[in-house]
């Protein structure tokens, strides 16, 4: 019976799809597993995401990200997400570039790939460049660490009694006031912190506090995650690009397949941006 | 593979960077004045900014997937085999963000247990201290 059945199975109706050669998704087998390995690496991503999420739920205050990223190259502070707006733009075009060299692949227009990649992959440098100096500001100039977050904020307005530098106004200086719901830097100065004193407009005298520290941790661990991805998609886009040059894939006559898989790659490298930028400076 | 000719899709390239750039903008630009720093004094409520950004970021998500990514131009199986597993993080962002919360309650519950502790103890020394003293009365 069983046999039998395997049999007219065969027979009838599904034969060619049991020997092979046909393509039901008509993908071929590397971009099918490449759109795969995208839908996994979204859930890892996703996954650090919803942890930032529950974390940042599970505390009473977070640093304010408008405030947190506020400074840009040159010494310029007080331009809240002007650089990482800057940076979005960069992962942008540098998708569009990609989207044009998989055009001319399927053009077969060899040049054209080479230099649409290589424009591709001047965006990928220029987008790390822009990361690695955000994390150097963060970590030489706002001592920011993955366990200590100098980061905090005002729960409630009141008027600072100490300066920058920890020491008392002097008599009739004006003295700095803030509102309920402003993030603070804590600095250091001569190698020490300066926990600045206040009393609030309920009469409670207080210092300031480090932030939640687990603000650091999560920040350099999923932009570092997410820069790791555009590095090794530099790397890849390299290594193809050499190939596109020496006319490997010339031969393969398939419309340039291997720039449309790591186009898709890089597609989703600028995907992932796309929620790394609304969680940590939007939200 | 991409049913339009190549000029056409030269356009759809172009048009996508200028909508993914606008969209960034207006983002950028609804989180500024959320926050004031457009305009002194006025801030927009939570309410309506945070389901603005993120419907625009899930926008553009949706652009890139489909037209950058050439999705829309995949067969449905192989769209719906890669988009609808996606659907399971809706429940993952409800239930991680429930337990967020009640890790946050758990902390307050703790702190305050602490202050009363603390404040317990200290009432205690003093009882202790004004005992001392009528001893040696």
């Amino acid at each position: 019976m069983a046999t039998d059945t395997v049999i007219d199975h065969n027979v009838d109706s599904n034969q060619d799809a049991w020997s092979g050669g046909t393509q039901p998704f008509k993908a071929s087998y590397g971009k099918l597993m490449m759109w795969y390995f995208l839908l996994s690496d979204a859930f890892t991503f996703a996954g650090f995401l919803i942890a930032y999420g529950a974390l940042r739920f599970s505390m009473p205050t977070w640093p304010v990200p408008d405030f947190v990223f506020s400074t840009f190259p040159g010494g310029i502070t007080g331009a809240p997400l002007i650089f990482v707006t800057v940076m979005t733009f960069v992962l942008i075009l540098s998708s569009v570039t990609m989207v044009r060299a998989v055009q001319e692949g399927h053009r077969e227009n060899k040049n054209g790939v080479v230099l649409w990649m290589l424009l591709t992959v001047i965006g990928g440098l220029a987008f790390l460049g822009c990361q690695a100096w955000e994390w150097t500001n963060l970590i030489a100039e706002e001592h920011m660490s993955v366990t200590t977050n100098p980061f905090g904020t005002h729960t409630e307005s009141g008027v600072y009694l100490t300066d920058s530098h920890g020491h008392a106004y002097e008599a009739g200086a004006e003295k700095e006031t803030f509102e309920a719901g402003d993030g603070y830097l804590i600095h250091k100065h001569e190698g020490d912190w300066v926990f600045r004193e206040f009393q609030t407009a309920g009469g409670t005298v207080g210092q300031q506090e480090f932030g939640p520290k687990q603000f650091g941790a999560l920040f350099f661990f999923i932009t570092g995650f997410h820069g790791f991805h555009v590095f090794s998609g530099v790397m890849f886009l390299l290594i193809i690009l050499i190939n596109v040059a020496g006319g490997v894939y010339v031969k393969r006559k398939n419309g340039y397949e291997m720039v449309e898989k790591i186009g898709l790659y890089w597609h989703f490298v600028d995907l992932v941006w796309v929620f790394v930028f609304l969680v940590f400076y939007l939200l | 593979m991409s049913t339009h000719s190549y000029e056409e899709a030269k356009k759809v390239v172009f048009k996508g960077m200028i909508l993914l750039g606008i969209v960034t903008l207006i983002e950028v630009f609804i989180a500024l004045l959320g926050n004031g720093h457009l305009i002194s004094g006025f801030e927009l409520p939570k309410l309506i900014m945070y389901p603005l950004m993120i419907g625009l970021s899930l926008y553009k998500a949706y652009f890139i997937v489909y037209e950058f990514m050439h999705m829309r131009y995949e067969v449905k199986g192989l769209a719906m085999s890669v988009l609808l597993p996606t659907l399971l993080l809706v429940w993952a962002i409800i239930a991680f963000f429930q337990e967020g919360g009640s890790w946050g309650e758990r902390r307050q519950q703790i702190k305050d247990y602490d202050t009363e502790q603390a404040e317990g103890v200290e009432s205690m020394n003093h009882d202790a201290d004004t005992k001392v003293l009528e001893g040696s009365h």
